[in-house]
């Protein structure tokens, strides 16, 4: 055994099997909807999340096999037309806005404080139920006739369409106060509870991107809200701010939409840049390479992002000029980004690295990302946007981005995290083969939309002319090997959780302080407070091949005198 | 006399209260008869003046950011900052739009 | 930093180090909540500051049916309340319980007195028709209300009235009010029209954008205030049971926080909707 090591808050048993932790630490349901515990709110959303993404997904797959051949397949125009709105409705509103922070975030961001949970752990709460509650009005919206307007809600359609607009814009209202109060949490909380010896830029750089999106989160949604709102006043009382026949603006409709919407996208991105700092360093067996440019990078794209809305709006009718300031801005937005992966880069150079699970996704990350942003390019410049804009190009675009960059990075976090969350290790080889099929299938299922959409294949349309056939047709099979590779992961990450080897505290070799508590922690997480250290110092850690996990070498020099002891 | 609760928290004097109340009233009643005075174009801007000065009055002492950590006030500017910017961008695009729009047609309103 | 074999404070949760930096929280958390207000507020007041900016007749034609005089009582209301409730909380602060529940109760009347206010305008507003778009219609009494083309519903989809391309086709095809556009605009409305020395203008297009910008942020705000009664009957209920009495005042200040965003919103609408010349 390990004897060198101090005994690791959690490990004291109430059975001979299975160590007291905040899985089992109290039992039945209530235990949960009411719970207090970030761990046990992140868990809650974990599940919420991925039942969502499964249901987006679902939608996806049904439009793509709409788009198996040029006419009719499946479904009526109508019925295709529910189908990509709700398919984005669900995807964006329900799984990948809150997606990142909600789950590994909530989970992640005490555990990496030293801290016993975040600062207002009733409002976490009562977002998570916001989440509910917002999640039932929209799905609710499906069954009484659905939306066909696109998630995107431009009025005068969304006004006048007698589809159910209104509960799911009530939804994704009420999911915007979720999310606004995760953001607020997690400001407050890296504001007020980081321990000694961690000032602003001795903290993970997965911090850095989560309060950077904290603050989007809560200076965007507002103007989401109030946007919302503005429509369901427009459907039920004929207010007429956006409504041309009643003297109204429809332009000013998408200014207001996109303000949110656009900062929304680094909503998705940003957390998944910060799993990406910390996948990148661990797995590379090295020390982070450029810390403050990837801080500030973060800070500076959530700023950006509040300058470039109007990109979405360049064929809307907005003024000339407008369009100019517009595409200029949105040229700088790149800039950050292209800093952070050329810092990722630079630290798997002369590093040591793992082609564990969790580096499969990063590495996939690095490569789709890159081609997603990098086509962004071509939709900032008038001259080309002009042609592209509301083409299959914007789709491969922001699917590149927002799957490529945001799933694959949540895939690899999740797989990153899970035997912290859960205290189990997943097969290795299942992990490899389904990073594989996602890959391939990711590429096949998109890559295709790039070809098509430059050659002119609109969005959003149910026939198409028989020259996209081959695309369309490539494209669905991709989506299929997609979610096959999906349903491989769910497979044996839930065999994990009944048959999988007993996680260590520290499997990685992480420097990071969710690692110095048990895998799963109990439910105070930590029994004593931290000096912290540099998080990516992995030199002070050793791997110990009888319980197969890191540990370090001098364990007290981060820790300050335990429970119980005087200084 | 200053006066703190245990953990050093500023208490405000009924004096300040009552000075700063007083403040705000004569604003009001500034405003109002502002808008008997015709300074043409000038007139909103004195107005967002006095309400202004009025906010920040509101702002540093009611709301104690005068006594607090700067750092609450920074949150709060930061959000007129957005705002500006959200408003000024939407005010310049509408503005230069106007022309492709038919003055005053709606069809909904019969006129 | 202390160890955690001390008894933690009973007002202090048990993930906080000490009662200071659950107090600093709590404050970090009201004020950027507060940010997200001024934001979502902020959207109004962009959709005000566009159509001002675009077409200030409008405004110029609508301030008229707003009194100046409630408005500003509102006003008057608003900051008296600021200044009870801030007091309320150096009230808390120094365990004064019976006057922080005097001030509490006297920010609730005060609060009372502004939707009574706004009650008084509303329903004049009502009775003459100065509504938001689709209900606009300015007349002596509101049963005649002209037929709109954007109802919300599945019939207006399918009946497919948008086929006009042209205002002189649309003037035809569809009921309008029976009033002209006089030049010395609508009778038997607002006092506002037989004040001496003001100019009467004559009915602009679209004035109706004015009365949903109104009904929208007086709205909102009066659903703002609504909030804050609620808050402040909570407190009034948790200073009778002695929540009060050790003298933890952090929840008095943040509904006062709260509370002072409100008003400080209505300095605002005041100002630009009822003192527009």
């Amino acid at each position: 055994m390990a004897v060198a090591t101090p005994a690791l808050a959690g490990t004291d048993t109430t059975d001979n099997q299975t160590p007291k932790n905040y899985l089992n630490a109290s039992r039945g349901l209530l235990s949960w909807f009411f719970t207090l515990d970030h761990k046990r709110i992140g868990v809650m959303y974990l599940i919420a999340i991925l039942s969502s993404f499964f249901l987006g997904g679902v939608f996806a797959l049904l439009l793509r096999t709409e788009l198996l051949t040029p006419a009719q397949t499946i479904m009526d125009a109508d019925t295709y037309n529910k189908m990509f709105t709700l398919h984005g409705a669900v995807m964006i509103f329900l799984f990948i806005i809150p997606g990142i922070p909600a789950t590994l975030g909530n989970f992640v961001l005490p555990l990496m404080l030293g801290a016993k949970d975040v600062a207002l752990p009733r409002l976490n709460l009562a977002s998570f139920w916001l989440w509910m509650i917002g999640a039932v009005f929209a799905v609710s919206s499906i069954v009484v006739g659905a939306v066909d307007t696109g998630w995107t809600f431009y009025t005068p359609y969304s006004t006048t369409t007698g589809t159910a607009v209104i509960s799911m814009t009530l939804g994704a209202f009420i999911l915007g106060f979720s999310s606004i109060f995760t953001g607020l949490n997690f400001i407050v909380t890296i504001h007020k509870m980081r321990p000694e010896g961690m000032t602003w830029f001795r903290m993970p750089l997965f911090l850095w991107g989560i309060y950077s999106t904290a603050i989007i989160q809560v200076l965007a949604t507002p103007v989401l809200g109030i946007t919302l709102l503005l429509l369901v006043a427009e459907r039920t009382l004929g207010v007429g701010i956006f409504d041309p026949a009643l003297g109204g603006d429809p332009v000013l409709y998408q200014h207001f939409f996109w303000f949110y919407s656009h900062p929304a996208v680094y909503i998705m991105i940003l957390p998944a840049m910060a799993i990406m700092s910390e996948l990148m360093s661990v797995f590379s067996g090295k020390h982070i390479f450029g810390y403050r440019f990837i801080a500030w990078s973060s800070v500076a794209i959530a700023l950006l992002s509040f300058l470039v809305w109007g990109h979405h709006m360049f064929t809307s009718g907005q003024a000339g000029i407008t369009n100019m300031i517009f595409s200029a801005l949105t040229f700088s937005v790149a800039i950050p980004s292209a800093v952070k992966v050329f810092n990722w880069v630079a630290t798997m150079y002369k590093g040591s690295i793992r082609l564990a699970t969790p580096m499969l996704y990063a590495l996939s990350f690095l490569f789709l990302f890159s081609i997603g942003g990098l086509t962004g390019l071509f939709l900032g410049a008038l001259s080309t946007d002009v042609h592209l804009h509301d083409t299959y190009f914007v789709v491969a675009h922001f699917h590149y981005v927002m799957f490529g960059g945001t799933v694959i990075a949540f895939l690899g976090g999740l797989h990153y995290w899970w035997p912290k969350m859960f205290g189990r290790m997943y097969s290795e080889r299942w992990g490899s083969i389904a990073a594989l099929l996602v890959f391939v299938g990711f590429n096949l299922t998109f890559f295709s939309q790039f070809v098509m959409g430059s050659q002119g294949m609109p969005r959003r349309y149910f026939n198409y002319v028989d020259r996209f056939t081959s695309y369309h047709q490539i494209s669905t099979i991709g989506s299929y090997v997609l979610g096959l590779g999906f349903f491989v992961i769910a497979g044996y990450l839930l065999h994990s959780l009944v048959r999988g080897d007993r996680a260590p505290a520290n499997p990685w070799g992480g420097a990071t302080l969710e690692w110095e508590t048990s895998s799963p922690p109990p439910p105070h997480n930590f029994d004593c407070e931290f000096r912290a250290g540099d998080p990516y110092d992995l030199d002070d850690l050793r791997y110990d091949p009888e319980i197969k996990g890191h540990v370090r070498r001098d364990p007290e020099s981060i820790r300050l005198h335990p429970k119980g002891a005087q200084q | 006399m200053v006066e703190h609760t245990e953990p050093g928290v500023h208490v405000a004097s009924v004096k300040l209260l009552v000075i700063v109340w007083i403040a705000l009233m004569v604003g009001t009643w500034l405003t109002v008869s502002a808008t008997y005075v015709d300074l043409g174009a000038l007139n909103i801007w004195i107005g967002l003046a006095i309400a202004t000065a009025k906010a920040i009055l509101v702002a540093l002492y009611y709301m104690h950011l005068r006594w607090d950590k700067p750092f609450n006030a920074f949150v709060f500017l930061a959000s007129f900052l957005f705002l500006a910017i959200f408003v000024g961008i939407a005010m310049m695009d509408t503005t230069h739009y106007q022309d492709a729009v038919i003055p005053g047609f709606s069809p909904g309103m019969g006129s | 930093m202390t160890g955690h074999a001390h008894a933690q404070d009973p007002n202090v949760a048990h993930h906080f180090e000490n009662a200071d930096q659950q107090y600093q929280s709590a404050k970090l958390g009201m004020w950027v909540f507060l940010a997200t207000e001024i934001l979502f507020f902020g959207g109004l007041f962009c959709a005000y500051a566009v159509y001002r900016a675009n077409h200030p007749e409008i405004f110029v034609f609508g301030h008229h049916f707003l009194d100046k005089s409630l408005g500003a009582l509102n006003t008057v209301i608003l900051i008296c309340s600021s200044f009870t409730i801030a007091w309320a909380v150096r009230a808390a602060q120094l365990k004064q319980i019976r006057l922080l529940k005097v001030l509490l109760a006297l920010t609730l009347a005060c609060a009372a007195g502004f939707l009574s206010v706004k009650y008084v305008e509303y329903s004049h507003k009502w009775k003459h028709g100065l509504l938001w778009a689709s209900r606009y219609s300015p007349e002596a009494h509101h049963g005649e209300q002209r037929d709109h083309a954007e109802e919300t519903g599945a019939e207006s989809a399918a009946s497919g009235e948008t086929t006009e391309s042209s205002p002189e086709a649309v003037q035809e095809g569809l009921e309008r009010s029976k009033i002209a556009p006089a030049a010395s605009g609508p009778a038997g409305l607002a006092v506002a029209d037989e004040r001496p020395g003001e100019e009467i203008v004559a009915e602009p297009k679209n004035a109706q954008v004015y009365f949903s910008i109104y009904f929208l942020l007086t709205g909102l705000h009066g659903i703002h205030v609504l909030g804050g009664m609620g808050a402040m009957a909570w407190l009034l209920s948790l200073a009778r049971r002695g929540a009060f009495d050790t003298g933890h005042f952090t929840k008095v200040d943040m509904v006062a926080l709260y509370w002072h965003l409100v008003d400080l919103i209505w300095i605002y609408l005041f100002l630009l909707l009822y003192l527009i010349d």
